[in-house]
């Protein structure tokens, strides 16, 4: 076959079952002690200081890196543990989750000595909040368009732009922004770029907030004028950040949470249906549920891959497709599914709470962290055809 | 599920070499088909999962999936994925398989044999891959007055229909009314578990052949020029392979899933949900899969010149043997809502 896919049939070891008792027992706790309401806790109180600070006391944020910047040398297949309870609990990750999925990853690997020791354990610690300052009024799915400038000046750089669309900016203690420090030659559009950690109390930075239509407020613009930056927050290379975005979208594209994000739509709508199904209800539900078991075995594969050191580019663009097009998919198909669903159903108003977010949460799924197309796009390239 | 063992790399010569679907398409009769059955049984993998001695191959579970999985990627119109089944479930009763071809069932949700109290069978059994042209039957039936047993049963005399499926292949009726076995013993095995055990085959076929129409689908888009440029070039039509790509994906790893559960021995729940889930995802894979590859080649994917069909041909078969996906999807939506919503995600992180 020239083209060539692998999933092998990756189990948890031992050790992540053990865990998996620990991180339930803790939700359980939390649950219990109201720190989050099951399953509207990813909604409402998705940012909690006190929820994050417990779960990094635990040892949960960062639990990969090494133990001097205040991780733990667990294994990947442990965060994998870690990151699915507490998406299918809906738990209020949102102050930590960034930071400990990417941004701690990339200052691992690229920050200076100063900034890894003083940022790192704070992330650990569930101190600090991270966003992602990649989007810009002209520059969205095409990355490379940046022209938020970052211009040298003595001991560091002066930053001039805008960035949008940018998650919980107005929450977050830092932001890693890509900003254009050259232009881009002609032989390399994408040089140019440079990747900055900037700390959002510096002077000269503007957070405005975008309401969602949901009448949430997650999404910002962010200007910076004159905003400087140290030259030890340069993240690698200068006008090379091209170089350090492949290596984490492996594990960015292919974890719980790129096909999780909806699921306890799938647990209310188990609850409301009630044991005695009729066969359609049976029908429905069975196919949900043989569809997630299967993006569920293909995403623990591919963690499993990345754990081995090997490099399945194409199996995770592949789940990040398929398993948001599910995701996406699923509050429409337990709307249809639920329609004839009898009033007195013991959870039926829990169930329109989480509906009526889901439905209008589902169309952002396609479009974060990569849309369909971009990832398409990635597929068909790795299959020989561009 | 790795390709790499010996007995998956003896599969994929074998039916390189005599099953090749563009050369069996040239043929255009079925001459092909008995040299190529020696060769497919001289190499032990229509018996790889009958121990030593039972007169098999005494291969791994693992082996002989990986050799399921290269009857998929070829296409193969022989009874070997059939053979196979039929060793596993003599041998779950201790009897000997015969050399040649076998077929296997019950192979439809509800049919059901009976052995009466002096040793003869009875009953009709309905979409019976390769009966006909098959030497034996290996069988599962209920025994009058409590009890399950196999039998192995001569096809020579049985009243088996003429019917093929969608590929041409036989796809038979039998009506079996007191006939003598050539023998019968007990088993600790049930319906369900035979009816798990072909879903679980067949998925493994079908996430093979998902790998080859994506493979010809691919070649077919960079070969083929239109409006001045191959068709791989443009957008739609990768987006259309991505797809493709994604349902081949997500069947490799069910079916892989599932073929691991039964190897390594998992407790009989976590079979259920890892072999029910593969063969509805799977077989919902089959179906978009077919319908993108058709897009994707266009008119000459629907000639029979072209070896598109005798892949698209099997997997719209292989879907409905051993439980289609509806059937399934009950079975497993019903046990989801027995145990109710709090056990769901339980169950699924289990795996």
């Amino acid at each position: 076959m020239e083209t060539e896919l692998t999933f092998d049939p990756v189990r948890l070891p031992l050790e992540c079952q053990r865990l998996r008792a620990d991180v339930r027992a803790f939700l359980a706790e939390e649950m219990a002690a109201g720190t989050f309401t099951p399953h509207i806790g990813g909604i409402d109180g998705a940012y909690s200081r006190e929820f994050s600070r417990k779960v990094g006391a635990r040892g949960w944020i960062g639990m990969t890196w090494p133990k001097k910047y205040g991780g733990q040398e667990r294994s990947f297949l442990e965060r994998y543990v870690v990151t699915e309870e507490f998406r299918v609990a809906n738990a209020p990750v949102r102050l930590h989750f960034i930071a400990d999925r990417q941004s701690g990853p990339v200052l691992l690997k690229y920050g200076s000595d100063r900034v890894k020791a003083d940022v790192l354990p704070r992330i650990c610690r569930g101190e600090v909040c991270f966003a992602i300052g990649m989007s810009e009024p002209n520059s969205g799915s095409d990355l490379f368009a940046a022209s938020t400038k970052a211009t040298k000046t003595d001991g560091g750089w002066l930053v001039n732009g805008t960035k949008v669309w940018t998650s919980n900016a107005h929450n977050a203690d830092y932001l890693i922004g890509l900003f254009r420090t050259s232009a881009p030659t002609k032989e390399n559009r994408r040089h140019g770029l440079t990747q900055f950690l900037v700390d959002m109390r510096t002077p000269g930075i503007a957070v405005n907030p975008i309401i969602q239509m949901t009448g949430h407020h997650d999404f910002n613009e962010v200007v910076f004028q004159d905003a400087f930056m140290p030259d030890d927050h340069v993240i690698g290379e200068v006008d090379g950040a091209w170089k350090q975005a492949t290596s984490e979208l492996a594990y960015e594209r292919s974890g719980p949470e790129r096909f999780l994000e909806t699921y306890y739509v799938l647990t209310e709508l188990v609850r409301v249906l009630g044991a005695k199904l009729d066969t359609r209800g049976a029908e429905g539900i069975g196919r949900l549920v043989a569809q997630v078991h299967a993006l569920r075995r293909m995403s623990v594969s591919v963690a499993g891959m990345l754990h081995a050191g090997k490099e399945p580019v194409v199996e995770a663009a592949i789940v990040k497709d398929v398993g948001t097009i599910w995701e996406q998919e699923l509050p429409a198909r337990a709307r249809d599914l639920a329609a004839f669903v009898e009033e007195q159903a013991g959870n039926r108003v829990a169930f329109e709470e989480v509906m009526a977010f889901a439905t209008q949460a589902a169309p952002k799924l396609t479009i974060q962290g990569g849309t369909t197309e971009i990832l398409r796009g990635i597929i068909a390239r790795g299959l020989g055809l561009r | 599920m790795g390709t790499d063992s010996i007995v998956a790399e003896t599969a994929t010569r074998v039916f390189r070499d005599r099953c090749d679907p563009q050369a069996i398409v040239a043929a255009r009769n079925d001459g092909w088909m008995a040299g190529a059955w020696s060769q497919i049984e001289g190499a032990g993998l229509s018996l790889a999962w009958v121990p030593d001695d039972l007169g098999g191959a005494g291969a791994e579970i693992a082996d002989g999936f990986a050799v399921l999985r290269e009857t998929g990627r070829f296409a193969v119109a022989l009874p070997v994925a059939e053979t196979l089944l039929a060793g596993w479930l003599l041998a779950r009763a201790g009897i000997s398989s015969p050399t040649g071809a076998m077929a296997c069932g019950p192979a439809r949700e509800g049919d059901r044999l009976t052995v009466a109290k002096d040793g003869t069978l009875s009953g009709r059994l309905r979409g019976i891959a390769f009966a006909r042209g098959a030497g034996h039957l290996a069988v599962l039936a209920e025994r009058e007055g409590g009890g399950l047993a196999v039998a192995l049963l001569s096809a020579e005399g049985l009243r088996i229909g003429d019917e093929t499926g969608p590929a041409g292949d036989p796809l038979n009726t039998i009506a079996l009314d007191r006939v003598w076995p050539l023998a019968v013993k007990d088993t600790d095995i049930d319906a369900e578990a035979l009816l798990l055990m072909g879903a679980a085959v067949r998925a493994m076929q079908m996430a093979g052949a998902l790998e080859a129409i994506l493979d010809i689908g691919v070649r077919y888009a960079n070969e083929r020029v239109a409006f001045g440029k191959p068709i791989a070039k443009f957008q739609a039509v990768q987006h259309n392979l991505a797809r493709l790509a994604g349902e081949t994906a997500t069947a490799l790893a069910a079916a892989g899933s599932a073929a691991d559960a039964i190897a390594g021995g998992a407790d009989q729940d976590a079979l259920f949900l890892e072999i029910a889930a593969a063969k509805i995802r799977v077989g919902e894979a089959a179906g978009e899969g077919a319908a993108i590859a058709h897009q994707v080649l266009g008119a000459i994917g629907f000639t029979r010149e072209h070896i598109l069909h005798r892949f698209t041909q099997r997997l719209w078969a292989w879907r409905d043997d051993f439980g289609s996906e509806s059937q399934w999807a009950v079975k497993l939506g019903s046990q989801v809502a027995a145990n109710g919503a709090d056990a769901l995600w339980p169950m699924l992180a289990a795996r």
